[in-house]
């Protein structure tokens, strides 16, 4: 069962899970989106919920809705790279927060993150 | 809408429902939770007219509840309602010849859904093979109100899980459901509105998506700061 964190609303949880698919390439510009009813088994949630995933996708110009034929993925040009930038920064942003509490200078941050980053180029090497 | 008003019911010396007042609109899954013996399940019954309000009233768009009303309202307060010898089949036909709208075609597909078939014995069925077939006899109704007590209670994880699969993929929008439980982290993912209720009282907590982005907790936790002394 797809385990929901508690205090963000759920249906912006499965937005940003329909992003990382998109991210990901595993939903492409063209693709069908499942229906209401087979996100909401999915995801075992309410179909007013999933609605509202489809609302939020549509107003954020990620998908385009065709009548009586189903909801489909918009990818224009560019998209794609904003969407990873948009997470990315979410995820530096977070970071930085964390690393700041714990007394880390800029310098320090940068050079702990180049260690960190060979350390794991070598062991997938 | 379903419009319950005021009301209240006592045992002799013990009073199970105070001054209950709820709103349920159309198309919205509202749970209704609190501990076991807080008056959720007289609640119920007096819903389903097992039982009946000693004041208050209840109406549907706008019309009180009476007897040929009664029948827009769908459920089960407890699964053992049919002969144990029946097949689900059988349970399935008696409830087609009371209920006009029961859709049996849909409530095959359901059976599917959950991997069981209309040849089985319900003394056959274990606890949540039962609360599975139960479930999908209830929500086979075109009811204006479909009603389920406790439908994950005392049912293991896997069923729970399929419980709530079959409720989410089962519910139509045409209706309202109004769904009881203790287990208050289990359901939350599937409710529109929530109601608490403990000893026989009853308070709107409101829209669980607008709780989740404003108090940022769970509807345990505001259950528990809700009810702190």
């Amino acid at each position: 069962m797809f385990k929901f964190v508690d205090g963000i609303p759920i249906y912006l949880q499965i937005v940003k899970e329909i992003k990382g698919s998109m991210i990901s390439g595993k939903l492409k510009g063209g693709d069908k989106l499942p229906s209401v009813r087979e996100i909401a088994e999915q995801y075992q949630v309410n179909p007013n919920t999933v609605q509202r995933v489809f609302m939020e996708l549509d107003k954020q110009s990620l998908t385009y809705s065709e009548r009586g034929i189903g909801t489909f993925v918009k990818m224009e040009p560019g998209l794609l790279e904003d969407l990873k930038n948009e997470e990315a920064a979410k995820v530096i942003q977070n970071f930085i927060e964390e690393i700041q509490k714990l007394g880390y200078s800029k310098n320090d941050m940068l050079k702990a993150l180049d260690n960190a980053w060979l350390k794991r180029g070598e062991q997938h090497d | 809408m379903i419009d319950i008003q005021g009301v209240s019911k006592g045992y002799q010396r013990k009073t199970a429902l105070k001054n209950a007042t709820m709103k349920l609109k159309q198309g919205k899954i509202v749970g209704l939770l609190g501990p076991n013996g807080s008056g959720k399940t007289t609640l119920l019954r007096i819903l389903v007219s097992e039982l009946r309000a000693d004041s208050g009233s209840v109406s549907i768009d706008g019309k009180k509840l009476s007897p040929a009303l009664k029948a827009n309202i769908s459920g089960l307060t407890t699964s053992d309602f049919m002969p144990d010898g029946m097949t689900i089949q059988g349970a399935a036909d008696t409830y087609e010849s009371f209920f006009n709208d029961f859709d049996m075609e849909r409530f095959h597909q359901l059976l599917k859904e959950v991997d069981l078939s209309p040849d089985m014995k319900i003394s056959s069925l274990s606890k949540g093979m039962k609360s599975k077939y139960a479930l999908a006899l209830a929500i086979s109704r075109k009811a204006k109100l479909i009603v389920l007590d406790e439908p994950l209670d005392g049912v293991d994880p896997v069923a729970r899980e399929e419980i709530l699969r079959l409720i989410s993929s089962g519910f139509s929008q045409d209706s309202t459901l109004l769904v009881t439980s203790h287990l208050i982290n289990e359901l939350e993912r599937l409710l529109d509105e929530v109601y608490f209720i403990r000893d026989g009282e009853i308070r709107y907590i409101g829209d669980v998506e607008t709780i989740r982005a404003e108090k940022k907790m769970s509807l345990d936790e505001l259950y528990r700061e809700v009810y702190r002394r």
